[in-house]
């Protein structure tokens, strides 16, 4: 049985002008459990909608999402959550009382959830750091200490929401290589939204390839059987560039078109 | 070592010690030269004035009758309007309901309810403190309101998605979040309750700032006149400074957006 399964899901928004807008229709995926998933597609294809339903932001307007078997209700601390800004992040906390949060809604003693967050900023690169406030820190190192946040928790899975997006290309890249490390060692389910082609190939262990919106769904699915760590040189990464850019070339056309 | 000591403490401080400084000094030459009348006291004479009421007591008792006074409203009014604003801003229901009397009442001055105030409690203490409740309670709410309505989404969800309630989250999210909005609401109220109290006491009092305005102009003394006036604006200045301190110091990493 997968983790997350998503059956024939749709989600529609209406807007104040009373228009409805039908963002994702007939969306079928699953996730099995240990996998990094990522969701690759233009913007405004719906797959922020697709991780806000999951996470229990949002429900479905039709269709079902489950989890373990079980329908998705609401929020949950079986599903961490990245955010792509850094708005998420309590800035009247510390980076160690932001990743102890979870755990102090959940009561662990002190000096338990300190050792426990300490261990976490270790796992993500921030020792040293822990006593700064979040607007003492750079956009990269949020974005850890959010990863921190969320993992501290274990939860069963991760959902990241372009968390690299508003990141510098260097830092981007570098915080690339080390999720895949943290992934390789944690073993976490991961979903993990990006409209960067290049991100997806480095990350993903399968990446579902969605169409332009409104009405979107998953077009096709790319298995990258790439392990350890990839390097954007080879020819087999390249090969993989190719395969999903030529699934998604039409599709960005498309968003571009509509969005004029 | 010492000079540079000397340096910063100047370019804190010189500005404002500057501004005083020119401020009484103006005045001195205005009343000395430009209009020189009985009418308009030089900051000597109000200065020798003032020590002379404070070595007699009355300086301090009328300050501290308008002290009293403000504080117990300024802080029953914030005790009411913190949660009032925090549950209008939280529940939406709430907000329509109350919205009705913040939206009417807060558009009828405190100053033009101390004729109702007079009459429903009377010259003495408890008309005061109502016209300061009156004064202070509505800014709260909807400074408080509008704070907890300027949280950022993604911080409410972050909770959620680690486990907490809906109660942790009101107590550890948007609380915290709220707090710069609500010390703002103080600080705007506690001005108003300036106005309010010397309005009110100027109409009917015993004693207080307002009384002493009204007694010097029944009795022609305009150097006491002079020496509230002072007083009102060195304790605004001073409770306001302590205000703007604060919620640099503490609240300054309390922020509802980022």
């Amino acid at each position: 049985m997968p983790l997350v399964s998503f059956h024939d899901v749709q989600k529609t928004y209406r807007s104040l002008q009373g228009v409805d807008y039908m963002a994702v229709e007939h969306f079928s995926v699953e996730i099995e459990a240990g996998e990094f998933f990522c969701l690759l597609g233009p913007s405004g294809c719906g797959k922020t909608t697709v991780l806000k339903m999951l996470a229990g932001f949002e429900a479905p307007t039709a269709g079902q999402i489950l989890m373990d078997g079980r329908p998705v209700t609401g929020a949950s601390r079986d599903r961490g959550v990245v955010f792509q800004g850094d708005d998420s992040l309590y800035g009247w906390l510390t980076a160690v009382e932001n990743v102890e949060f979870g755990l102090r809604m959940q009561h662990v003693r002190k000096t338990e959830r300190r050792e426990r967050a300490m261990r976490y900023l270790e796992l993500v690169g921030l020792n040293g750091q822990e006593q700064k406030y979040p607007a003492e820190l750079s956009g990269g190192m949020k974005q850890r200490i959010q990863i921190a946040r969320a993992l501290v928790n274990e939860p069963k899975m991760l959902l990241m929401d372009e968390p690299f997006a508003a990141l510098d290309a260097q830092t981007r890249s570098l915080m690339q290589i080390e999720l895949a490390s943290i992934w390789q060692t944690t073993r976490t389910t991961v979903l993990f939204i990006t409209h960067d082609i290049d991100e997806a190939v480095t990350l993903g262990k399968r990446i579902g390839v969605m169409r332009a919106g409104p009405r979107s769904q998953v077009k096709g699915m790319v298995e990258v059987a790439l392990d350890g760590a990839r390097s954007r040189t080879d020819d087999v990464f390249l090969r993989y560039y190719k395969q999903v850019y030529e699934m998604i070339r039409d599709e960005v056309a498309k968003s571009i078109a509509r969005a004029e | 070592m010492h000079s540079r000591r000397l340096r910063r403490l100047w370019s804190v401080y010189g500005g404002y010690a500057l501004g005083f400084v020119s401020l009484f000094l103006i005045w001195q030459l205005a009343s000395l030269y430009v209009v020189s009348s009985v009418l308009f006291p030089p900051p000597t004479v109000v200065f020798r004035k003032g020590v002379l009421l404070v070595r007699n007591g009355v300086l301090l008792e009328h300050l501290s009758a308008s002290l009293q006074r403000i504080m117990a409203g300024f802080i029953a009014g914030s005790l009411l309007g913190i949660p009032i604003g925090l549950a209008m801003g939280s529940f939406r229901p709430v907000r329509k309901l109350l919205e009705p009397y913040t939206e009417f009442l807060r558009f009828i001055p405190s100053v033009a309810m101390i004729t109702v105030a007079v009459i429903w409690f009377g010259i003495g203490e408890a008309s005061k403190i109502f016209l300061i409740i009156y004064t202070t309670i509505f800014i709260v709410i909807l400074n408080t309101a509008a704070g907890v309505s300027a949280i950022a989404p993604n911080k409410i969800r972050a909770a959620q998605a680690l486990g907490a309630t809906r109660a942790q989250i009101f107590v550890h999210v948007a609380l915290p979040a709220t707090l710069p909005y609500i010390l703002t609401g103080m600080r705007l109220a506690m001005a108003n309750s300036f106005t309010t109290i010397v309005a009110a006491e100027l109409i009917a009092a015993n004693e207080g700032l307002g009384k002493m305005l009204w007694d010097g102009r029944l009795f022609m003394l305009v150097d006491d006149i002079f020496v509230s006036l002072v007083t009102l604006g060195l304790l605004g200045f001073a409770v306001d400074r302590m205000f703007r301190w604060s919620i640099y110091a503490f609240a300054g990493k309390y922020s509802p957006a980022t």
